[in-house]
């Protein structure tokens, strides 16, 4: 008797659980040649309120720890990442990758992982100024994580265009909400699993799937939302997101290129979603040639 | 309010009735299954905010905390016209004064602990010079732990006379009785807790210091319904309830609600007969009525600190 394969639920992923959608909704999205890639959770609005609790609460716990810890973390995704990439390229290739495109894109999302891992600790030296000013204050800049940010991922790729929008996101202590692939979700499924079993904790990224448009309404009206990523090429979805962003001036960046090229990372990625802060500090004038300092 | 302690017939407390844990732990998640949408909601999350004893208790009170506190009891969230206002503010006896200088408004009253909250482990006439602290300060309500020490030992009618002796120093000011159930273990001795503070005097019956876990379990509060029931069925004599600590969000506390009036009726959802001791639950339930009429999900960034 031939073995009866088990076939995989593809599951969201809130606050380092795993539930499925609260609506209790599935789709099956099809391949080029029409095969099913699975029952896929077909997330609602009440699914994207639950992730941005789950967001905000790990917000605290993440942004304040170490950004070397943060890198470390960051780097135990790309390790975590290289030990299943048989699967993802598996997946890949169901989704109408050939082998030899499929090896490439994993790879690349391996590398562009450990490429943003080394820019955790360094964002704010780089980054960073002493400000010249004519009052005896010492006056400084430096780039601080915005809060949760609302991810409508790359919907041409599964997985490159997925870690190219959420590593440098969460590089700098945001927490996100992704709103994964609507045709290609499997990896972005998998990449949850990596998540979880990677030291990051609960809520730092939440993922989920399903038409983008009904969750992306709470995440563009939701007030708890600092900022939103539009990473989708979809006019309509972006013209509704933009507007509804202006409720309370969340800031909307726009996130989209061709993530396969090698190019396609950079600090930018990183500072989009931060915010300068400039602090004032009473001193005298220390660029004067009387300083002590 | 009751004016006297009914002293009529000796009751012996050890036989108070035995509680089905099993049964009320089905009988509870029945009330969280219930759905309240739309006006009900609204109604629902405004009573409940009505209903809140806004609460600070901790070492590090000082009288700016509390004024701070007594101008968000009448101030909830001013860019939203048309909400009640909490029910009272809860704070040490040291604190009442800065309480009753900073209050505005008369519907806002003011629940002080005492004796020796939240141990309860001192003498008598220490409680009494405790209770009458907060009285002559200007406290409405006070709020009294019993001695659970003496109740673990059995010392029943310990327990009742303290809970008589400071019901008769508070004169016509109301007096709720924490049980502290935390402590108690089983729900036969919070029954017995609830009958024996209810036959001494109580005017309400309340769960907990929040100082200990667990502390206000529906299945507690439950127990706790039900010894008013009991009561309130035999003699025609009501009884509030406050359950307190751990509810902090608006979702439990409809729930609460919920089972409110499944298990004692309408007439106690007034704060006159059920109050939430929380520190957190008022920006919560404020989010959630902002969002329900707006649909717009909301940020503790656009609400006081609580």
């Amino acid at each position: 008797m031939s073995r009866l394969e088990i076939i995989k639920t593809y599951k969201i992923y809130i606050g380092g659980a795993f539930p499925r959608t609260e609506s209790g909704r599935y789709y099956v999205p099809l391949n080029k040649k029409g095969e099913p890639l699975g029952n896929v959770c077909l997330c609602s609005k009440k699914d994207a309120k639950n992730a941005v609790v789950a967001a905000r609460k790990a917000f605290g716990s993440w942004s304040e720890r170490a950004a070397f810890n943060r890198s470390q973390i960051l780097y135990r995704i790309a390790e975590m990442l290289e030990g299943r990439k048989a699967q993802f390229v598996e997946e890949l290739v169901l989704q109408g990758s050939t082998q030899k495109a499929a090896q490439q894109e994993v790879e690349a999302s391996i590398d562009r992982v450990v490429y943003y891992a080394g820019w955790c600790d360094k964002v704010s030296q780089v980054t960073g100024s002493v400000n010249p000013v004519t009052s005896s204050h010492f006056n400084f800049s430096v780039y601080q994580p915005m809060g949760v940010i609302g991810i409508i991922a790359d919907q041409s790729t599964s997985l490159i265009g997925l870690i190219s929008q959420v590593i440098p996101v969460i590089a700098s202590g945001n927490t996100v909400v992704v709103l994964a692939a609507e045709n290609l979700p499997l990896c972005a499924v998998t990449f949850a699993e990596v998540i979880n079993s990677s030291d990051v904790p609960g809520g730092v990224v939440n993922i989920l799937t399903g038409k983008p448009d009904e969750p992306a309404s709470v995440l563009g009206t939701h007030m708890d939302v600092n900022a939103i990523v539009l990473g989708s090429d979809s006019k309509e979805l972006n013209a509704s997101l933009r507007k509804s962003s202006a409720l309370n001036l969340k800031r909307v960046i726009e996130m989209q290129t061709d993530w396969s090229k090698a190019d396609a990372q950079g600090l930018y990625q990183i500072t989009d979603c931060m915010e300068l802060k400039t602090t004032w500090h009473p001193v005298e004038n220390i660029g004067g040639s009387t300083s002590s300092y | 309010m009751r004016s006297t302690v009914n002293k009529t017939e000796p009751i012996d407390f050890s036989q108070s009735p035995k509680v089905d844990k099993v049964g009320v732990e089905e009988r509870v998640a029945r009330f969280q299954t219930r759905s309240l949408k739309g006006a009900s909601k609204l109604q629902g999350l405004k009573l409940a905010l009505n209903m809140i004893d806004l609460t600070t208790l901790e070492g590090k009170d000082t009288p700016n905390k509390v004024r701070q506190m007594c101008y968000k009891a009448e101030h909830l969230h001013d860019s939203h016209p048309g909400l009640p206002t909490v029910a009272a503010v809860c704070v040490y006896p040291s604190m009442v004064k800065v309480a009753r200088e900073s209050l505005r408004n008369p519907e806002v009253k003011i629940a002080s602990v005492s004796t020796a909250f939240p141990s309860g482990q001192a003498d008598l006439n220490i409680k009494l010079t405790d209770t009458k602290l907060a009285l002559d300060n200007g406290a409405d309500e006070i709020d009294m732990v019993i001695s659970r020490g003496k109740f673990l030992s059995g010392e029943y009618n310990f327990v009742f006379d303290e809970i008589a002796a400071i019901k008769e120093a508070c004169g016509k000011s109301r007096l709720k009785v924490i049980l502290e159930t935390g402590e108690l273990v089983t729900l036969d001795n919070v029954r017995k807790a609830s009958d024996i503070a209810i036959y001494a005097g109580a005017d309400f019956i309340k769960t907990s210091t929040g100082k200990i876990q667990p502390a206000a379990t529906m299945q507690v509060t439950y127990t706790m319904l039900m010894a008013i029931k009991d009561y309130y069925d035999k003699t025609g004599i009501m009884i509030g309830m406050k359950p307190a600590g751990g509810i902090s969000n608006a979702k439990l506390a409809l729930h609460n609600l919920v089972m409110v009036n499944e298990t004692l009726g309408g007439k106690w959802l007034t704060n006159e007969w059920f109050r939430f001791g929380a520190s957190s639950l008022a920006n919560d339930v404020l989010m959630q009525i902002v969002k329900q009429e707006t649909g717009i999900y909301q940020s503790t960034d656009y609400f006081s600190i609580d």
